[in-house]
């Protein structure tokens, strides 16, 4: 069943497996995501990154595995030799629908990519909860364990107002989806600052420093990995957020040059996103083979004095 | 790692409660007093780090003592298991027997789950005032049910059960318990030697283990020295027993798999965090023949090449807790424990972990993130726990029933324990019937019984009650009416009725219930027992108890038919695709009281 492909200087054995009806071969140890879009499947994503192991904490990417009881999430569920996979199926298609309503109905996805896309193609329609409450119980003083019994007459949301602590970014914590990913890029999986974590549990998990004190007060070095990772503009330059509120930021009309981190001598890549010849942030392509999408405050927020003209 | 810790110093208690587990910290460590050469040293930042699953242990010392986690507390602790506080802060907010507020030394929680509210309408609006509203406690057999913590330097922690009202005002007010019923009363079959689970409840005094060896202790485990490990793993597998804490798989299929693991460092789990509402059948075993699981986790250990055993035990059990921790004790003075056991050449250690207020950490894998020292979040499988379990290593883990079966099938044989039970459903099996009965209590019957002789052996429906609906299972399980008191209690008849047996929960509710009521607790559980991981549970567990609540006002219109299909997409979606358990059933109870007993209608 197995046989090897060469892929540069590696050699990796592949698996044959189905997919939809038709035999693939894939590599072993890729996920079923890389196999179905490797075969021109479009799955969903959400919480989902690139530079992160997966958390399948969204399940929207959920597809049928001949012989599971349940959907399996195509992101982290590796490829094993003689699956039996289907893609679209009643049972994917209603799982991907409910998740899109349940998010949408309780999460603010304006700035997610995609969703009203996928929102279409699911017939998902998020209002049929009923209208969203906007009640303003402080979700960071929430007690583990008890909650406020519903009427039913709104449907619950994770809305709270955005979190200006520092001069660097934001925390509009109504984006967010709960993929974990910030706190892992903060954590052990890139970083190691470990300022974040998710506290509470269930529908009150949110993620928050220690006692949600102010980054400031935190472990937080502003290396802004987060805001590199969070798919749904959660977390964002302070630039980009009063930019948004002003109603002058202009994603069509900004350009985006890469360059090289002046800073010092790792010679991280750097995506300049310039908008009215300013920089108004900064990311690191996430396919660079060194960071991975990773820089340092200098790097990340570093970059007025470029723009500090002598007329200023 | 390189802390930052923010403002607040852990007062003279708090530093107590963590050295007390942790010992005093060395002068060159941090979180110590240090001089001024200290503060040029750092050490143990990777010793450290190996000490992590001591946190949640931590957390409890300090909370036993000082009653919350306070920052002071939290930044101590970072400094000494060098972890950053934000990651304690999350795990100390995982669980529900934690506050990280200042609160009052005595906390009392008062059950409001499904058995006590039935029992005497105690819910989270009318219970008395400074009481914490608290899900089951798993003394359902005498509802209504109270636990009185009370932190101190030696933390006290009361059961009264039942309870009246105004009791309850008066353990508000300070004032003590009374000493808790015997264990027996909750098994009415005993005392009776014959039994095979019950056999020694209510005759071997708990605490002393001469009692124990004299009634049969110890023999299973010297015979399975003397058939060899293998062996064991043969009777077990030739016994059909499967798992009993609800998901029925076959242990010898488990056991196997650990046994032929090719690493050999391995772990074995007693998973005793029965939180399934309507279940206490683990504690009646626990408290009432301690020894037994010690022994049979040995045997479970040295079947499977296990060096180090845990006792995944939940936290608002004080008494198993005492009962176990006297076991482990007298068991290891007396060589049954420890190094070369009964001079085989086999050593094995037990820890009991005491769990903090969390459902979810009956799961497998949530288990071991929590013993770990982290957010008690269910893993992803695979890798299965046999493989790839607690510190990575291949992992046993069996509930304490499953365990306690393991001692008849070595005493006798695989062979003759199969004969026990139905085609499909070897062996004894325990029932916890709680309740419109008169003795209610956990029952020890052959699979195959059916639902009516159960009730039967329960004494039967309390005078005046007429059955309305039994609840099979727990709040994870299902509904089943009246018509079906002839069912057979075998896993494939129940599976073919469209139910489940579960936990073993029977709970028989009467007219005087309120079903609606029940389906709303169910609903509310699962949304504070949720971990929030993933979005199918998280946001559906919310949205299911939205449409409860619309569907008592709006049953018998056309708003009904939306809401109960809205329920039915989202009970598909918990079961397709949560990440486990929790999730995958939360819908299941509700689902079968819309079917089955037509709760609502459209």
């Amino acid at each position: 069943m197995s046989t090897q492909v060469t892929t540069g200087l590696q050699v990796r054995k592949s698996v044959e497996l189905t997919i939809d009806g038709k035999k693939i071969t894939a590599p072993e140890d890729s996920t079923l995501l890389d196999a179905c879009r490797a075969s021109g499947k479009e799955i969903p994503t959400l919480c989902y990154g690139d530079t992160i192991t997966p958390k399948n904490a969204c399940r929207v990417c959920m597809v049928e595995l001949e012989g599971s009881r349940t959907l399996v999430p195509s992101c982290s569920r590796k490829v094993e030799a003689g699956m039996v996979v289907k893609t679209d199926t009643e049972r994917t298609s209603h799982s991907r629908k409910l998740v899109l309503e349940l998010l949408g109905s309780s999460v603010d996805l304006s700035l997610t990519k995609n969703v009203a896309k996928w929102n279409e193609s699911y017939s998902a329609n998020p209002s049929r909860f009923g209208a969203p409450s906007f009640h303003h119980d402080n979700r960071d003083d929430a007690v583990t364990g008890h909650h406020h019994s519903p009427d039913g007459q709104t449907a619950e949301t994770v809305h709270q107002p955005v979190k200006i602590d520092n001069a660097l970014y934001i925390r509009d914590y109504s984006k967010c989806i709960l993929c974990y990913q910030c706190v892992d890029a903060c954590g052990e999986q890139w970083q190691n600052t470990f300022a974040i974590t998710t506290a509470g549990r269930g529908f009150d998990a949110r993620i928050s420093t220690e006692f949600a004190v102010d980054l400031t007060d935190s472990a937080c070095v502003y290396c802004g990995n987060c805001i590199q990772v969070c798919p749904t503009g959660a977390l964002m330059f302070t630039s980009e957020y009063e930019m948004r509120q002003d109603g002058t930021w202009n994603e069509p009309e900004q350009t985006q040059t890469d360059t090289i981190c002046p800073y010092c001598g790792v010679g991280c890549a750097l995506t300049l996103h310039v908008q009215d010849n300013t920089i108004v942030k900064v990311t690191s392509p996430s396919d660079h083979s060194v960071t991975h999408g990773n820089l340092c405050i200098k790097g990340r927020f570093g970059f007025q004095h470029v723009q500090n003209h002598a007329s200023d | 790692m390189d802390l930052k810790i923010a403002s607040g110093t852990a007062n003279a208690e708090e530093r107590n409660a963590v050295d007390s587990l942790l010992g005093q910290p060395s002068e060159t460590s941090q979180g110590a007093q240090r001089d001024e050469l200290g503060l040029r040293v750092s050490r143990g930042g990777g010793e450290l780090r190996q000490l992590r699953h001591l946190l949640l242990p931590t957390l409890h010392s300090v909370n036993d003592r000082v009653g919350f986690i306070s920052r002071g507390a939290i930044n101590y602790i970072s400094q000494r298991l060098d972890i950053a506080p934000a990651e304690i802060y999350g795990v100390a907010t995982f669980y529900a027997l934690f506050d990280t507020n200042e609160r009052p030394a005595r906390q009392v929680h008062v059950c409001i789950d499904l058995a006590c509210r039935a029992a005497s309408g105690c819910t989270e609006e009318t219970i008395p005032e400074g009481a914490i509203p608290s899900p089951c406690l798993g003394t359902c057999e005498r509802a209504p049910s109270v636990l009185v913590i009370e932190t101190g330097v030696t933390v006290r922690q009361e059961v009264l059960a039942p309870a009246t009202t105004k009791q309850i005002i008066e353990l508000v007010a300070g004032k003590s318990a009374p000493i808790e019923q015997p264990i027996a009363q909750a098994a009415p079959q005993t005392p009776d030697a014959s039994l095979v689970l019950l056999s020694r409840i209510g005759i071997v005094d708990p605490l002393s283990i001469d009692d124990y060896v004299s009634n049969d202790g110890y023999s299973a485990l010297r015979k399975a020295f003397a058939i060899g490990a293998e062996n064991v793993v043969v009777e077990v597998t030739a016994s059909g027993l499967v798992g009993r804490g609800g998901a029925a798989f076959p242990t010898g299929r488990k056991w196997a798999a650990v046994a032929s693991q090719p690493v050999k460092t391995r772990y074995l789990i007693c998973n005793a965090d029965e939180s399934e509402p309507g279940t206490f059948k683990d504690r009646v075993l626990m408290e009432g023949d301690p020894f037994a699981m010690i022994e049979s986790m040995t045997i479970a250990a040295f079947a499977t090449g296990c060096q180090h055993g845990y006792i995944y035990l939940r936290g608002e059990y004080p008494r198993a807790l005492r009962n176990l921790t006297n076991a482990i004790e007298v068991a290891r003075s007396k060589k049954y424990l420890g190094d070369n056991i009964l001079d085989s050449g086999f050593n094995f250690e037990i820890t009991i972990f005491r769990g903090a207020g969390a459902y979810i950490c009956g799961e497998e894998t949530a288990i071991f993130n929590s013993i770990e020292g982290y957010r008690g979040e269910p893993r992803n499988k695979p890798p299965f726990p046999v493989e790839v379990g607690l510190f990575g290593k291949p992992t046993v883990v069996n509930n304490v029933e499953t365990l306690f079966n393991v001692l008849p099938i070595i005493n006798s044989s695989g062979e003759k324990y199969a004969s026990w039970g139905s085609s499909g459903s070897k062996g004894k099996k325990l029932f916890c019937i709680s309740g419109a009965v008169k003795k209610p209590g956990v029952y020890e019957v052959n699979f195959g019984a059916t639902l009516r002789e159960l009730i039967n052996l329960a004494g039967g429906l309390k005078s005046g009650s007429q059955l309305q609906a039994v609840l099979l299972g727990g709040a994870a399980g299902g509904f089943v009416g009246p018509e079906d008191l002839d069912l057979e209690l075998t896993l494939e008849a129940a599976r073919a009725a469209g139910t489940t047996l579960g936990s073993g929960v029977v709970m028989v509710l009467d007219q005087s219930v309120n079903m609606v009521d029940q389906l709303q607790r169910i609903a509310a559980f699962f949304r504070d027992e949720s971990c929030g991981q993933c979005v199918p549970c998280r946001v559906g567990t919310v949205r299911q108890q939205e449409a409860l609540a619309r569907l008592v006002k709006s049953s018998g219109t056309d708003n009904a038919a939306i809401d109960l299909q809205l329920l039915r997409d989202l009970g598909q979606v918990m079961r397709d695709a949560s990440i486990c358990g929790l999730g995958q059933t939360a819908h299941n109870a509700i689902d079968s009281a819309l079917t089955r007993l037509k709760v609502f209608s459209a």
